[in-house]
């Protein structure tokens, strides 16, 4: 549905919509490895380490 | 009979098409989520290792300090080794927050890198970038009283990964570093591990100058290295309790702990 969207309004041949739905993939996986999962990694359960001393 | 299944159907299948339309794109949104999952597990377990791992031999890189001496010639040894020395050590102030005064090795955990150690423990500033930190108002390397450090189990570089294996009588080599103006000398504390045990998050007693009798009055010079356990989990903490086997000047050479750890295999 909505990747069939973006499939649809991606340009040129397959190859060419292969290749930039690759660059477009890495783009997200680098945002969420600089941005994302280091903002909520503190949120998570088994990274409560601290007590209060 | 095939006249009026075709109204019905035509209205339905336009309903349908929404309906699935709907139920597409919610999957779609799970599985793309499932994926952002999977990708927080592999940056949690695999990139802050690789992070933290380059970033703390950078930070041990960096740290101004003495080099123990070459040998002197025709000995057979590939090092000099220091004397050990059991007399009352030089101990360095505790330094500021955030500040790198030392690194630790453990011979018994043949393949990990030497690793820094820091002064605080929480988690954004030290234990996440830095490696091990040490506990605020605990004793410094050496000192009457218990040293306790805190290290990762399983993620940023994991520098107390493999704490289980560390077994009674083991060494664990500290080397303060003063060169870059802090009062001191740069000095070798071999501990050795005396007892492990595993305790609730909230029994603080272990980092007590005399470990687990807070009200003591401490007379030894102790270590204590604490950790997450079970691994992958910070329900419990994995605390092993060192004392001060000897200690000796970096400028007298290098303990004979560290010497067969990086020459022999499978020590």
């Amino acid at each position: 549905m909505m990747y069939g969207w973006l499939w649809r309004h991606l340009p040129g041949p397959t190859l060419v919509r292969v290749l930039i739905s690759l660059v477009l993939l890495a783009a997200v996986v680098a945002a969420c490895f600089a941005w994302l999962y280091p903002a909520i990694a503190p949120h998570m359960p088994f990274n409560e380490t601290t007590v209060g001393e | 009979m095939t006249e009026t299944p075709a109204r019905p159907r035509r209205q339905s299948s336009r309903g349908a098409r929404i309906a699935y339309g709907v139920v597409g794109v919610v999957g779609e949104l799970l599985i793309t989520l499932g994926v952002l999952l999977f990708g927080f597990l592999v940056w949690q377990l695999w990139w802050t290792d690789v992070q933290g791992n380059r970033a703390q031999a950078e930070v041990v890189r960096e740290l101004v300090r003495e080099t123990p001496p070459a040998p002197t010639a025709g000995a057979t040894d590939s090092v000099k080794i220091a004397e050990p020395r059991h007399d009352a050590p030089p101990v360095l102030e505790e330094q500021s927050h955030a500040t790198t005064f030392a690194t630790m090795q453990v011979p018994r955990w043949d393949g990990e890198p030497e690793r820094p150690i820091s002064e605080g423990t929480d988690r954004a500033t030290v234990l996440d970038v830095l490696g091990v930190g040490h506990y605020e108002g605990t004793a410094m390397p050496g000192d009457v009283g218990n040293f306790a450090v805190a290290g990762h189990r399983t993620t940023y570089a994991k520098p107390f990964n493999r704490v289980a294996e560390l077994k009674k009588g083991d060494p664990v080599v500290v080397r303060t570093s003063t060169l870059d103006g802090s009062a001191g000398t740069d000095t070798w504390y071999v501990y050795r591990v005396v007892s492990t045990q595993i305790v609730a998050p909230t029994d603080v007693q272990v980092i007590a100058p005399v470990p687990n009798e807070p009200d003591e009055q401490p007379t030894k010079r102790m270590m204590t290295m604490t950790t997450c356990h079970p691994m992958f989990s910070a329900r419990e903490r994995y605390i092993v309790h060192l004392e001060l086997d000897y200690w000796a000047p970096v400028s007298s050479g290098t303990p004979a702990e560290l010497v067969g750890s990086t020459t022999a295999k499978g020590r």
